[in-house]
């Protein structure tokens, strides 16, 4: 029997990896590829803490972040393929107009 | 034992290859190592008991979510030679690796304890995974499943209508 105490260390170690991501990736479609994996980071914990307090609803929850993590995604890239059609660039740092 | 050895094989491949998805510089390739991530993060959950969020995580992640991506990365076609990271990089990795020092700190020092459900092991596989599943979600939690199915076509029409060229 594995501890639960494992499963907590993974989903701990790949969402700092997912917020390091977000946090210095200039792309803006890797920094999405970097919210995924924090979602998926809190998608193990739920799933952990239902197995081992024997409940259902860490499950059913990590299908409303699965619903979520897909309209998520679909809303970022076509706010991307917008930003893209306005200024040509995909870098965080470059699309700055309303920076003061 | 097994367990235990499948356990490491998927935390080994997850975290190696999450860790391609933030250094490689190619974004195809950031794609394809997320890819793996999630099939594994998919075994996981097997040995979590939970086979149906397994092929659920394979559907929608794997299936819908990646292809998304890699579609967008082939339609706008990013140019490899670029600067990879913010100017922030240093301090952030520096915040990131004392972070997972205070993480792993809490999780060491505290003690999980609370009141134990009524889905053990043995009463989900007599009734079936996806029966429970099934069975919880369209009674006790049908409401938030409306307001999800509500997300869905919100996402849907936000994302045809920001996507859609500007008429002339």
């Amino acid at each position: 029997m594995i501890p639960l105490h494992y499963y907590l260390i993974l989903a701990a170690i790949l969402f700092i990896i997912g917020m390091i991501g977000v946090l210095v990736r200039r792309n803006f479609l890797t920094v999405l590829m970097s919210i995924e994996l924090m979602l998926n980071a809190v998608n193990i914990n739920f799933v952990a803490f239902a197995h081992y307090m024997d409940s259902m609803t860490g499950r059913i929850f990590v299908f409303f972040i699965m619903t979520v993590a897909a309209a998520e995604a679909a809303i970022g890239l076509a706010i991307l393929i917008s930003a893209y059609r306005n200024t040509g660039t995909t870098f965080v740092d470059e699309i700055s107009s309303m920076k003061g | 034992m097994i367990l235990n050895l499948l356990f490491f094989y998927f935390a080994a491949v997850i975290v190696i290859s999450a860790l391609f998805v933030i250094i490689k510089r190619n974004a195809f390739h950031s794609a394809v190592a997320l890819l793996v991530t999630l099939i594994h993060i998919a075994g996981i959950f097997i040995l979590l008991n939970s086979e149906f969020l397994a092929a659920v995580q394979i559907l929608v992640y794997a299936g819908a979510i990646l292809v998304m991506i890699i579609f967008v990365l082939m339609f706008l076609n990013v140019t490899q030679r670029y600067r990879m990271f913010n100017r922030q990089k240093f301090i952030a990795f520096l915040m990131g690796i004392i972070l997972v020092g205070e993480v792993l700190y809490v999780i060491s020092v505290s003690a999980i304890k609370g009141p134990k459900g009524d889905f053990s092991i043995a009463k989900i596989m007599s009734e079936g995974n996806t029966q429970a599943i099934g069975r919880i979600l369209y009674t006790d939690y049908l409401f938030p499943f409306e307001v999800a199915s509500i997300i869905l076509l919100v996402a849907m029409i936000g994302a045809i209508v920001l996507a859609k060229k500007e008429p002339q």
